[in-house]
C-alpha cells in the first residue's frame, strides 16, 4: 500500500451545502471517495491510500487536472483505492463533487 | 448524518438490486431521506487487520448500519457491500452488525432488516470473524425472543454463504431473488473436498438449482421470492414485516419437524429438479427460465410459507 | 512425353490406398489414423480445420497418432491454431512447417515454439490472405474438415458453423487434393447440401460432436462505465455525423457497449434507420436488443455463435439461412463483404504507437492476425461511392480534385487508455517490433497500420486522424486522447489545444456528452438473462454465462 497526499489552492468554493458524501466501493479496479466540507474555501486536500504502488506521477497529474476543472474549494477528499485506472479516479472525484453540490435534504 | 451516494437513476427506471451498491440499496429501500447511519464512513472505523496484509480498507468496513423508516414504520437496517472483500465478515464489520441487533434486542419494538451479501468470514480476520458470526447468531435469537422480527434480504453478487448462511438460518424470515444463493459451503469448496462428480462448481445452472433463490423458495429455505428490483425487495420487506409471526418455543419445535419432514421427503433425491417434481411442479425443467412473476404465483400455489416454522 | 496429369494420378492412388480402410466413403473412427497413414505422404501440405470456431478435433487427434515413419514433416496450412493437438504435431515431428492466420488460445505456446525453432514458420496471414493463397501457392494436398452430418454419398451439411469449409474444399477438391470430413452423424438425407458429395472422398463419423466454442459472447454485466462512455462518443461522434449504415464490429466490450446502446442512447439521438443497419458480423448476442428494436436490416456472418441457433432460425429476415432454416455462414465471403461492402470497421487492440500503428502481439504471445487487418484497412480497389466513404475521403484530402479524390473507409480504434491489469494502450514502441527483431522477421506483425486508421476513440475523446496534416499532428492527436498514460502525459499541451480548436480532437464536452451520464442503466441489457429476455427465450446461452 502507498499513501499519497496533495494540497491544492482552489479557485472557487465547491457549490452546495452538503457536508459529506461518499461514492464508490473498494474493489479491484475501483475506489471509494469520501468527501468532507471541512477546509477553508480556497483549499482542497486529496489523501490517497492505494493498493497500486509506484504511480504517484499519474496521481499527481490526475489530481492537478481535477482541481483545475472542478470548483472543489473547501473539500477534503479521502480515497481508498483498489488499483483503479486514472479515468475511473477522475470519474469518482467528479461524482463526489456533484454529490456535494446537492443541497442538504 | 446522511451519507448519500449516486449509483442509480431513480427516474422511474427499475433499479437492479444485484447491480446496486449497499448504500444504494439502503437509500432506495427505505422511505426517501429517512436513513440515518450509525458509525458512518466519516468516523473511519476501518479494519485494524488489513494493513498487515497490505490490503486496502473501506471506511465503513463493508457494512452500512443505521435506522430509517419503511412504509412509515421505524426499522433498523444493515447492508453488506458484496464487492468489498466479497462482503466478508471482519472484526469491525461483524461488530457493527452485533451492535445493531443488540440495540434492537434492548429496544424491543423496532424490527431489523439484514441485506445479506457475503461469502462468509474474511480469511485475514478469521478468528474475529468467526466470533462475530457466533455473537450475531446469539444476538438474533435474543432479539427474536424479545419480540423483534429479523428479516433477511438476499440477492447480491456474493450471495449468502458461510457464516452469513448460518445467520440467515436464524432469521424470522428470508426473501431471495433469482440471483441470490444461500448455503454454507460454497461450490468451489464442495468440489475441492468432494470431487467434481459430486459438485461441478463450473456448472452454473447446477449451482443455481442447488443453492439459488428459486430452489430455496420451493424447498422452504426462504419464505418469499422476489424479482431483482429494489422496489420489489421493498414491497416484499414490508409484506414480511407484516405477515411474519412472533417467535417462541413452539416455533422452534415446528421448525424441527419441518426439517425432519423435509429430509424424509426429499433426502433420497439427487437433483433439485427431482425435488421440484416431487413437490408437484408440472414441468420442473422450466423453473430456471421461468420469469419472476410466473414463478412467484407457481410457488405460492404449491407451498405457502409455513408460518408456524422458523 | 511430358505427363501433365501427374497430380491426378497421385490423387487416384491415394484414394485407392484409403479405400482399403473404408466402406464406400465411410470410415470408422477407430480407423481414422490408418486412413491418414494411407492417404498422406511426407511433406504434404495439409489443411486441418483449424477454423476460428469449429475444430476438426477427431481428425487432429488421429493425425497426431500417425506412425511418424510413414507421415512426417507435413506443411500445415490452417486458419486457426487452436487446440493443443495442433502444436503437439510439431513436437512429435508429424508436422514441420506452418502457415496460419490466428492462434488466440495457443498464443503463448506458439511463441515459445517459434522462438525455440520447433516450428518452421511460413508466414502469419489474415484469413482472406490465407484463403487466397490456397488457390495460388498454398493449395492443400489433403483437407481435414469438420461437418455436422453427411449422407452415404458424402454430401455434407456444415450448418451454422460453415465458416471456412467451402473455401477449403474448393481449393483442395479442384486441384487434385483429397478431402476427408469428420461428421457428428451419418444420415439418410442431409438437411441441406453445403458441400456436394463429389468433392468429398472420405467421411469419418465421430462419437462426439466437433469442438466449437463461444467466442463472440460478451456478458453485459462486465461492461464498465468507461466502455459506455467510449461507446457514446463513437455513436454521437462518428456513427451519426458520417451516417454509417454498413459496418463491421471487431469483438470486444467497447463494441458490445455500442450494440447495447443503440436501442437507448441511439434512439434518444433519433438515429434509428440512419446508422448501423447492415452488418458483416458474427451472431453477437449483444446485438439482440438492437435487432428486436428494429435497427438491423441484414447481417452476414463469418461463422456462428453457440447458443444463438434458435434465435437465428426465428429471425431469417435478418440473418442468412438455408432452406432448412439454419444459419449459413461463410468466412471468406464475409471477409470480402467487410472489406468492400462496409463503410466502417471499429474494434479494439492491445497497443497503439505514436503513428497509430496497432498490434495485439506481445513479446510472449503471438496471436496472429485473424480478420482484423482485412476489416481494418482501406480497400483501394473499391469503386462504388457512399456518403461516409466520400466524406472521409474529403477530410483526408481537402485540397484534392473531387472527381479524382479517393474515398476512405472509416477504420476506428476504440478502447480505454489503460487496459486489463492497468497496462497502457498507448506505447512509444510496439512489442511487435521487439518481437520482429528477436525472431528476425521481415515485417513487424502490425494488426492495423496507422495510415489506415481514421479515428481513435478513448474515454478522453476522439482523435480524427483524417484531419491531421502531417506526422507531427498525428502524433499530438494520438497523445491528446492517450489520457494519463506516459504517452498522454508527454503531450505538447499547446499543440493539443490547437488540434481541439480545429476539431481534430473532440472531448466529450465538445460533443455534449457528460461523462457522469455514462451509466450502466443506459445499456438496453445489463445481463445475459436480459438478452435471453429480449430474445423471447430463443437465445440459449452456454453454461458458463448463466447465473440462474
Amino acid at each position: 500500500m502507498e499513501d499519497l497526499s496533495f494540497r491544492h489552492t482552489a479557485r472557487h468554493r465547491a457549490a452546495g451545502s452538503k457536508n459529506m458524501a461518499i461514492i464508490g466501493v473498494v474493489a479491484s479496479g475501483n475506489l471509494e471517495v469520501l468527501v468532507e466540507r471541512i477546509l477553508p474555501d480556497g483549499e482542497c486536500v486529496i489523501e490517497i491510500k492505494t493498493a497500486a504502488e509506484g504511480f504517484s506521477d499519474v496521481w499527481t497529474a490526475v489530481v492537478a487536472d481535477f482541481v483545475d476543472r472542478h470548483a472543489a474549494g473547501g473539500l477534503k477528499f479521502s480515497i481508498n483505492d483498489g488499483g483503479a485506472r486514472p479515468d475511473t479516479v477522475s470519474l469518482r472525484l467528479a461524482q463526489a463533487v456533484r454529490l456535494m453540490q446537492e443541497d442538504e435534504q | 448524518m446522511n451519507a448519500p451516494d449516486m449509483q442509480a437513476t431513480d427516474e422511474g427506471m427499475p433499479v437492479s438490486w444485484y447491480e446496486a451498491t449497499a448504500r444504494t440499496r439502503v437509500r432506495l429501500l427505505l422511505d426517501a431521506g429517512s436513513f440515518r447511519e450509525f458509525v458512518g464512513p466519516e468516523m473511519r472505523e476501518v479494519s485494524p487487520h488489513l494493513q498487515i496484509f497490505d490490503l486496502p480498507e473501506q471506511f465503513d468496513d463493508g457494512i452500512v448500519v443505521g435506522h430509517g423508516s419503511l412504509g412509515g414504520s421505524r426499522v433498523f437496517v444493515a447492508a453488506q457491500e458484496g464487492r468489498f472483500m466479497g462482503g466478508a465478515f471482519g472484526e469491525v464489520h461483524g461488530a457493527k452488525l452485533i451492535g445493531l441487533i443488540r440495540a434492537a434486542r434492548d429496544i424491543g419494538t423496532i424490527p431489523v432488516l439484514i441485506l445479506f451479501d457475503t461469502g462468509g468470514v474474511r480469511l485475514q480476520e478469521a478468528n474475529a470473524g468467526e466470533l462475530a458470526i457466533a455473537e450475531i447468531m446469539r444476538a438474533v435469537m435474543e432479539a427474536r425472543t424479545a419480540g423483534v422480527k429479523v428479516i433477511g434480504l438476499i440477492g447480491g453478487r456474493a450471495g449468502c454463504y458461510g457464516g452469513g448462511g448460518l445467520i440467515a438460518g436464524c432469521c424470522s424470515a428470508l426473501a431471495v431473488s433469482e440471483q441470490g444463493r444461500i448455503a454454507v459451503s460454497g461450490p468451489e469448496v464442495i468440489e475441492t473436498n468432494r470431487g467434481v462428480e459430486e459438485f461441478d462448481s463450473r456448472d452454473r445452472a447446477f449451482v443455481w438449482r442447488t443453492m439459488g433463490g428459486k430452489h430455496r423458495r420451493l424447498l422452504g429455505g426462504a419464505e418469499a421470492f422476489t424479482d431483482d428490483t429494489v422496489s420489489d425487495f421493498r414491497a416484499i420487506a414490508i409484506g414480511l414485516l407484516a405477515s411474519t409471526p412472533s417467535f417462541g418455543i413452539d416455533t422452534l419445535k415446528a421448525e424441527q419437524s419441518r426439517l425432519m419432514e423435509r429430509i424424509q421427503q426429499f433426502g433420497s433425491l439427487s437433483d433439485a429438479v427431482d425435488i421440484w417434481t416431487a413437490l408437484g411442479v408440472p414441468d420442473a425443467d422450466s423453473i430456471p427460465a421461468m420469469p419472476a412473476d410466473q414463478f412467484i404465483s407457481l410457488a405460492n400455489t404449491l407451498r405457502r410459507a409455513s408460518h408456524d416454522a422458523r | 512425353m511430358t505427363n501433365w496429369q501427374q497430380s491426378r494420378a497421385a490423387r487416384d492412388s491415394r484414394i485407392e490406398a484409403g479405400a482399403k480402410v473404408a466402406r464406400g466413403k465411410i470410415v470408422d473412427a477407430a480407423d481414422a489414423t490408418r486412413l491418414l497413414e494411407a492417404v498422406l505422404r511426407p511433406g504434404d501440405r495439409v489443411c486441418l480445420e483449424g477454423d476460428n470456431q469449429k475444430q476438426a478435433d477427431l481428425l487432429s487427434a488421429a493425425l497426431l497418432a500417425v506412425d511418424v515413419a510413414k507421415v512426417h514433416d507435413l506443411h500445415m496450412v490452417q486458419s486457426g491454431v487452436v487446440l493443443p493437438d495442433h502444436l503437439d504435431l510439431y513436437d512429435r515431428g508429424v508436422a514441420k512447417k506452418l502457415d496460419y492466420a490466428y492462434s488466440g488460445p495457443q498464443s503463448s505456446r506458439i511463441a515459445t515454439m517459434l522462438f525455440g525453432g520447433k516450428i518452421e514458420l511460413g508466414a502469419v496471414h489474415t484469413y482472406l490472405e490465407l484463403f487466397a493463397r490456397y488457390f495460388i501457392d498454398l493449395t492443400p494436398n489433403v483437407a481435414l474438415i469438420a461437418a455436422v452430418s453427411a449422407d452415404r454419398d458424402g454430401n455434407l451439411y456444415t450448418g451454422p458453423n460453415t465458416e471456412d469449409t467451402p473455401t477449403v474444399v474448393e481449393a483442395t477438391a479442384f486441384k487434385d487434393g483429397i478431402v476427408i470430413a469428420q461428421v457428428n452423424e451419418i444420415v439418410d438425407k442431409v438437411p441441406r447440401v453445403d458441400i456436394p458429395g463429389d468433392r468429398v472422398n472420405f467421411v469419418v463419423q465421430s462419437d462426439k460432436p466437433f469442438f466449437v466454442e463461444p467466442l463472440f459472447t460478451r456478458d453485459p454485466a462486465s461492461i464498465t462505465e468507461t466502455q459506455i462512455l467510449t461507446a457514446m462518443l463513437a455513436i454521437k461522434g462518428i456513427y451519426a455525423p458520417y451516417g454509417v449504415k454498413r459496418l463491421n464490429h471487431g469483438i470486444g466490450f467497447s463494441t458490445a457497449a455500442i450494440e447495447l446502446l443503440l436501442p437507448t442512447y441511439g434512439e434518444k439521438l433519433g438515429l434509428k434507420g440512419k446508422i448501423a443497419s447492415h452488418f458483416a458480423l458474427n451472431p453477437h448476442p449483444a446485438l439482440i436488443p438492437a435487432i428486436e428494436s428494429g435497427w438491423v436490416e441484414q447481417i452476414h456472418s463469418f461463422g456462428s455463435e453457440v447458443g444463438m441457433e434458435n434465435y437465428i432460425r426465428a429471425r431469417s429476415d435478418v440473418y442468412f439461412t438455408g432452406a432448412d432454416g439454419s444459419l449459413r455462414s461463410n468466412r471468406a465471403l464475409c471477409q470480402v463483404a467487410g472489406l468492400y461492402a462496409c463503410d466502417m470497421f471499429i474494434g479494439s487492440t492491445l497497443q497503439i504507437d505514436l503513428q497509430g500503428n496497432s498490434s495485439t502481439v506481445t513479446t510472449s504471445r503471438i496471436a496472429g492476425f485473424g480478420g482484423a487487418p482485412n476489416m481494418g484497412s482501406d480497400p483501394r480497389g473499391r469503386r462504388h461511392p457512399s456518403d461516409p466513404w466520400l466524406q472521409a475521403g474529403k477530410e483526408a484530402d481537402p485540397q484534392g480534385s473531387p472527381l479524382l479524390r479517393r474515398g476512405r473507409k472509416l477504420v476506428v480504434q476504440i478502447g480505454e487508455t489503460f487496459g486489463d491489469k492497468n497496462v497502457p494502450l498507448f506505447v512509444d514502441k510496439l512489442d511487435a517490433l521487439v518481437l520482429a527483431e528477436k525472431l528476425k522477421l521481415d515485417l513487424a506483425p502490425v494488426m492495423i497500420y496507422g495510415d489506415d486508421v481514421t479515428h481513435i476513440v478513448t474515454e478522453e475523446g476522439i482523435a480524427n486522424l483524417l484531419l491531421c496534416r502531417d506526422a507531427a499532428e498525428r502524433e499530438q492527436a494520438i497523445r491528446g486522447v492517450a489520457g494519463y498514460t506516459e504517452v498522454g502525459r508527454g503531450r505538447d499541451v499547446k499543440a493539443v489545444q490547437h488540434l481541439r480548436e480545429r476539431g481534430v480532437i473532440r472531448r466529450p464536452e465538445d460533443l455534449g456528452i457528460d461523462p457522469l451520464d455514462a451509466d450502466r442503466s443506459m445499456l438496453a441489457a445489463r445481463s445475459i438473462k436480459d438478452l435471453v429476455h429480449w430474445s423471447g427465450g430463443l437465445y440459449a446461452p452456454p453454461s458458463q454465462f448463466r447465473n440462474w
